[in-house]
């Protein structure tokens, strides 16, 4: 670690519950999809607050695990949740779990607020009565890579990302656990084909058994559905199978073992790597796709608590996230000079000779603690916050049990 | 020189990290460093075969088997959509060799 150049340790944001955060942010979360337009309006024109919702009037007890997490999120101080007051979501419940962390939180339905400029002018007296409060009212705490958890995805994924954008995301995954943090690789319908590399890297009897588990499920949802996760832009960047994309996307994983699998918004129970499971349990009802976009992943790795995200592309990508601020790498050189706006870090330097592997996980290691330590990624900068939250049904006993959060 | 990758020993195909035209000479960097000359045209992040591959035979890529030869495919070709199929995604046989664009949804779209 002798060769970073950014401060090992940083200030961050501490919260009453003690998780620890990278950013102070207030959270709005509508409930139904007719608040949408209430909820990003209040937030409009305002700093520092950012929007997620559930498009769905039924509720499912995974969407609402998922918000729950995020606006529990480290990086988040305190939440407005807003309702249109037919739905089956009740924001008034999200907001009880929130401030039973400590966080502040409000709640209100639209139709009890008389309609929708009456519902954005009290939304926006309440944002800024809590951004204030966090303002004043927010205790700073020393962080290092020891409270840091980060989590990495691919999309958009050519012939490049498996030879450069995912091993240098592997590279500083090797950093980031031997600094005592926690690190989240996704996409188990991404490994399709390597059943064995992925058991000889388990940690334990007990992580081996839950990734074959998970590895197996993801084969069974893949045949069921007729559907890999490969894409038509996969295909045009020289990736011909989903075996073949597996291998590469496999290698953000790092060389480091994995310590077992963790399920969405579930945080890693300990230090290490780990392993989330995001695809759907077999259940009566067929919910769609596991990842049908990248952003959805995203959402995943967040809830786990993850305070930044790092996203590898080959093609390219203009998405961001809210709540935690994504870090977009690519392995291809031409990519990264054609959306230089959006994209953070180049990793194709591996490929043209300028940097070695490890080098390059450096330099991204120390690119990952400014932005933890404040500095605007590349999406922030320029207000990507797109989120998505869908139906899906997990199983998570861990959950159910209170013994991980 | 044009450079493509070979990632390990086993590998019978290298990435190519530079888009290169046929005929010209590649530097194959990796475990085996050596020389190839290009069949055909080739773009970046594509594959070209390192040797000859009979039909059936399995595509080895990162020392992992990724799929198999739908037909013979001799050293310094293109390996792609078709002549490499997966050993599970049977969609992925149908999409256009080009573009990758699905061909089965096209009904869908008059």
């Amino acid at each position: 670690m002798s060769e970073l150049t950014a401060p090992r340790s940083w200030s961050g944001f501490l919260r009453p519950d003690g998780r620890k955060g990278v950013r102070n942010l207030v959270l709005i979360v509508y409930t139904v999809e007719c608040a949408q337009h209430v909820a990003h309006a209040i937030a409009g024109g305002e700093e520092q607050v950012h929007v997620i919702g559930f498009p769905g009037c039924y509720d499912n007890e995974y969407a609402i695990r998922l918000m729950l997490a995020l606006a529990r999120h480290p990086n988040v101080g305190a939440v407005l949740s807003v309702g249109l007051g037919c739905e089956y979501t009740q924001p008034g419940r999200i907001a009880e779990v929130v401030r039973a962390s400590g966080r502040p939180a409000e709640w209100f339905f639209i139709q009890q607020s008389g309609g929708t400029t009456r519902s954005i002018e009290r939304g926006k007296e309440i944002v800024r009565r809590l951004r204030a409060a966090l303002e004043q009212g927010t205790a700073r705490v020393p962080m290092t890579l020891a409270d840091l958890t980060v989590g990495a995805e691919c999309g958009g994924s050519d012939g490049t990302s498996g030879l450069a954008g995912n091993p240098v995301v592997g590279a500083f995954f090797d950093l980031l656990v031997d600094a005592g943090g926690r690190a989240i690789f996704e996409e188990t319908v991404e490994m399709i084909g390597l059943r064995q590399h992925l058991l000889a890297r388990a940690a334990s009897a007990e992580a081996a058994t839950q990734l074959a588990a998970a590895y197996d499920k993801a084969v069974r949802y893949c045949q069921a559905v007729k559907q890999y996760s490969i894409s038509p832009g996969n295909f045009a960047g020289g990736l011909t199978t989903i075996e073949e994309k597996s291998l590469g996307a496999f290698a953000k994983s790092g060389a480091r073992p994995i310590q077992g699998v963790i399920r969405v918004a579930e945080a890693p129970p300990g230090p290490g790597l780990w392993l989330m499971d995001s695809v759907p349990d077999e259940h009566f009802m067929q919910f769609g796709y596991t990842n049908p976009n990248d952003t959805e992943g995203l959402m995943d790795l967040i809830s786990a608590g993850a305070q930044v995200v790092l996203f590898v592309t080959g093609r390219g990508s203009v998405i961001g996230s809210p709540i935690a601020p994504l870090v977009k790498v690519t392995g291809n050189q031409q990519t990264f000079r054609a959306l230089e706006d959006d994209m953070d870090f180049d990793a194709g330097r591996v490929l043209s000779g300028e940097a070695t592997l490890r080098q390059a996980g450096l330099e991204l290691a120390d690119y990952v603690l400014r932005v933890a330590s404040g500095m605007p990624s590349k999406p922030e900068q320029l207000g990507h916050r797109e989120y998505f939250i869908m139906y899906k049904h997990q199983e998570t006993p861990a959950l159910a049990a209170g013994c991980r959060a | 020189m044009n450079r493509c990758f070979q990632i390990h020993p086993a590998d019978n195909v290298a990435t190519l990290l530079a888009a290169a035209d046929a005929g010209v000479t590649l530097e194959v960097l990796g475990p085996v460093p050596r020389r190839l000359v290009l069949r055909e045209s080739v773009a970046l992040g594509h594959k070209v075969a390192l040797e000859d591959i009979a039909t059936g035979e399995s595509i080895v890529k990162f020392g992992a088997r990724i799929g198999h030869a739908t037909q013979p495919i001799a050293g310094g070709t293109w390996v792609h959509l078709h002549n490499l199929a997966s050993d599970l995604d049977l969609r992925s046989a149908t999409l256009d060799h080009q573009s990758g664009a699905p061909t089965d949804t096209s009904s869908a779209y008059v």
